[in-house]
C-alpha cells in the first residue's frame, strides 16, 4: 500500500509494522507527530501496544528499559534537548543490553532556542553504546524502524533511528507500506535471552565489581562489531523481500569520481542532485552517504573513498575546538594508509537549519578541487564574516 | 541460578561466562535486601480502608494483599516510606528498627 506521509509518520508506521509492545514517550517539537500517530494506533487497536505517558524523556527511556528488560519490544521518539535529558539512561539501554528502538529527530542545540535541523543533539550521544541510522527519505525512515528491531533485538544493543528536523519529519513523500504479515516473515517476536520474571528473580544493573565490569563492556564493544555484516545480511534480506536494500552507507556514482562527498542524512539526498549538476558540468563527482554511523562503517568507508583524488566531507555538526564529527571519523578511518589516502577536506554547513542546497555542493566541489590540500581544518560554508 | 550456594560471589575467568547482561548472578530470592533497612512500616490494620495504595507504590514489591489487607515483606522491605508517605488514612507508622 502506498501513501504519502510525513517523515515522523514513517517512523510511527515502522514500529506499528514491526509490532512494538510498549511505547513511552514526551512530546518535543519537531517529533510530536511520531507519538501523536502512535497513541492513536494504540487508541484504534491497529497496533497492540501498552502506551505510557510519562513526565519526561528520562522516564519515557526508563520506562522502555524495564519493558525491554521484561521482554516487551520497545519503542519511543524524541529530540535534540529531550535527547540530552535521556543521556543517562542511554547508557542504561546499551549497559544493560536492552534492544530499545528509538526515533530521533535532529534538531539543534539551545541556546539560541532552535527548533530547525542539525546534528549535535545525536553526535554528541555518539559514545554511549548505540547504533545509529541516520535516514534521508521517509522510505528509508520507515524501512529502517523494521530492520533496526531485528538488528537490535539479534544483538542485545539498541538502536536510534534518526532523521533531519522539517527537511524530512515535517516533508510528505510516498512510502511503499508493505503487508503486516510479509514483516512479521522478516522480523520474529523479541525472544532475549534473559528476562525479568517473578518465577526466577534477578535484579538488573545492580553493582558490577571490576571483576566484570570490564568484560561485560568488551563484550558489548565485540558485538558492537558485529553490527556491520548484521545490517548488510538483514539489509539483503530486506530487499529480497520489499525490493528495497538497507545498507550501511549509500554509494552514488562513486566508482570514476574524482570529489567525492560524504555526506547524512537529507544533506545526502541534496548531494546526489549536485553530483548530477557537477557531472553536466565536467565535473566528476560522487556521493557516500553514511548511513550507519555507530558502528562507524570502516571496510566501505575505505573501500570506496580511495577511489577518488579528493574528498569532501559535510558535517551539519560541529565538535567544538576540534572538528566536524564525520570530518574526525573519516580521517581516522583512513589514517595510516600511506598509499591509499586521498585529502580530505572538512565543510562545516547547514547548522541550526540553514538550507543546504545542490549548489552548496557545487561551491565545496570548486574549493576542494582548487586546492592540494585544505588549507583551514575546517571550512565554514556561507558563514556571515 | 536458583541455589543459594550461586549467590555468593562468583568470580568468572573468562568474559564468555559472563552473563550478557549485568545482572545479579544468584536469584533474588535468596537476597535478602531486608537487612538494609533502618526504619520498618507498620500497618494499623484497623483504621486502613483497603485501597491498595501502598501495594502499588511499593518500588520494592514488597507489600502483599493477603485477605484483602497489606502485609509487609520485611525480608524485601527495605523501609523508604513510601507506603507510609502515600497512605490516604495515614495508618502506616515507620517505626526505628532496634539493633
Amino acid at each position: 500500500m502506498k501513501k504519502v506521509i510525513m517523515g515522523n509518520h514513517a517512523l510511527s508506521w515502522g514500529a506499528q509494522l514491526g509490532r512494538a509492545q510498549v511505547i513511552a514517550a514526551y512530546p518535543i517539537t519537531p517529533q510530536t507527530q511520531v507519538v501523536e500517530l502512535l497513541s492513536e494506533m494504540c487508541a484504534s487497536k491497529t497496533l497492540d501496544a501498552k502506551f505510557i505517558k510519562v513526565e519526561s524523556e528520562h522516564s519515557a527511556m526508563a520506562a522502555c528499559i524495564a519493558a525491554s528488560i521484561a521482554g516487551a519490544r520497545t519503542f519511543t521518539a524524541t529530540s535534540a534537548q529531550g535527547l540530552a535529558l535521556m543521556h543517562e539512561l542511554l547508557h542504561w539501554a546499551s549497559g544493560g543490553r536492552n534492544p530499545v528502538v528509538m526515533g530521533n529527530i535532529n534538531r539543534a542545540m539551545a541556546p539560541g532556542w532552535s527548533i530547525w535541523t542539525d546534528q549535535n543533539d545525536s553526535l554528541s550521544q555518539r559514545d554511549t553504546g548505540w547504533i545509529q541510522f541516520y535516514c534521508s527519505s521517509n522510505q528509508e525512515v520507515m524501512d529502517t524502524v523494521v530492520q533496526a528491531f531485528r538488528v537490535s533485538e539479534e544483538l542485545m544493543i539498541p538502536s536510534m533511528v534518526i532523521l533531519d528536523a522539517f527537511a524530512l519529519s515535517h516533508t510528505y513523500e510516498v512510502v511503499d507500506i508493505p503487508d503486516q504479515d510479509k514483516v512479521d516473515g522478516y522480523l520474529p517476536p523479541f525472544k532475549p535471552p534473559v528476562r525479568l520474571t517473578p518465577s526466577d528473580p534477578h535484579a538488573f544493573g545492580g553493582l558490577t565489581s571490576p571483576e566484570h565490569y570490564f568484560e561485560l563492556r568488551y563484550k558489548l564493544q565485540k558485538d558492537m562489531e558485529k553490527v556491520p555484516d548484521l545490517v548488510e545480511e538483514t539489509g539483503r534480506e530486506y530487499e529480497k523481500l520489499f525490493g528495497r536494500y538497507l545498507g550501511q552507507v549509500e554509494d552514488y556514482r562513486c566508482d570514476d569520481a574524482e570529489i567525492i562527498f560524504v555526506t547524512s542524512g537529507t544533506a545526502g539526498y541534496t548531494a546526489r542532485v549536485g553530483v548530477d549538476q557537477l557531472r553536466q558540468d565536467g565535473i566528476k563527482a560522487g556521493n557516500l552517504r553514511i548511513k550507519m554511523f555507530r558502528p562507524f562503517p570502516f571496510a566501505k568507508v575505505r573501500e570506496i573513498l580511495p577511489r577518488a583524488a579528493k574528498v569532501a566531507v559535510v558535517d551539519r555538526n560541529i565538535s567544538y575546538g576540534h572538528h566536524g564529527v564525520f570530518y574526525q571519523e573519516v580521517k581516522s578511518a583512513l589514517y595510516g594508509r600511506d598509499h591509499d589516502r586521498p585529502p580530505v577536506f572538512g565543510y562545516i554547513t547547514g547548522l541550526g537549519g540553514r538550507d543546504i542546497m545542490p549548489e552548496t555542493f557545487k561551491e565545496m566541489a570548486r574549493m576542494t578541487l582548487a586546492k592540494d590540500k585544505p588549507e583551514e581544518d575546517i571550512t565554514w560554508m556561507g558563514v556571515k564574516r | 541460578m536458583k541455589d543459594k550456594k550461586k549467590a555468593e560471589k562468583i568470580i568468572f575467568k573468562t568474559e564468555k561466562e559472563v552473563p550478557l547482561m549485568p545482572m545479579s548472578l544468584g536469584s533474588m530470592l535468596y537476597n535478602k535486601t531486608g537487612a538494609w533497612r533502618n526504619i520498618r512500616p507498620v500497618i494499623d490494620l484497623g483504621n486502613c480502608i483497603q485501597c491498595g495504595i501502598c501495594w502499588k507504590y511499593c518500588p520494592d514489591v514488597a507489600i502483599y494483599i493477603e485477605n484483602e489487607f497489606p502485609v509487609v515483606d520485611l525480608e524485601y522491605c527495605k523501609g523508604c516510606g513510601i507506603c507510609a508517605e502515600e497512605c490516604p488514612t495515614k495508618c502506616i507508622a515507620m517505626v526505628e528498627e532496634e539493633k
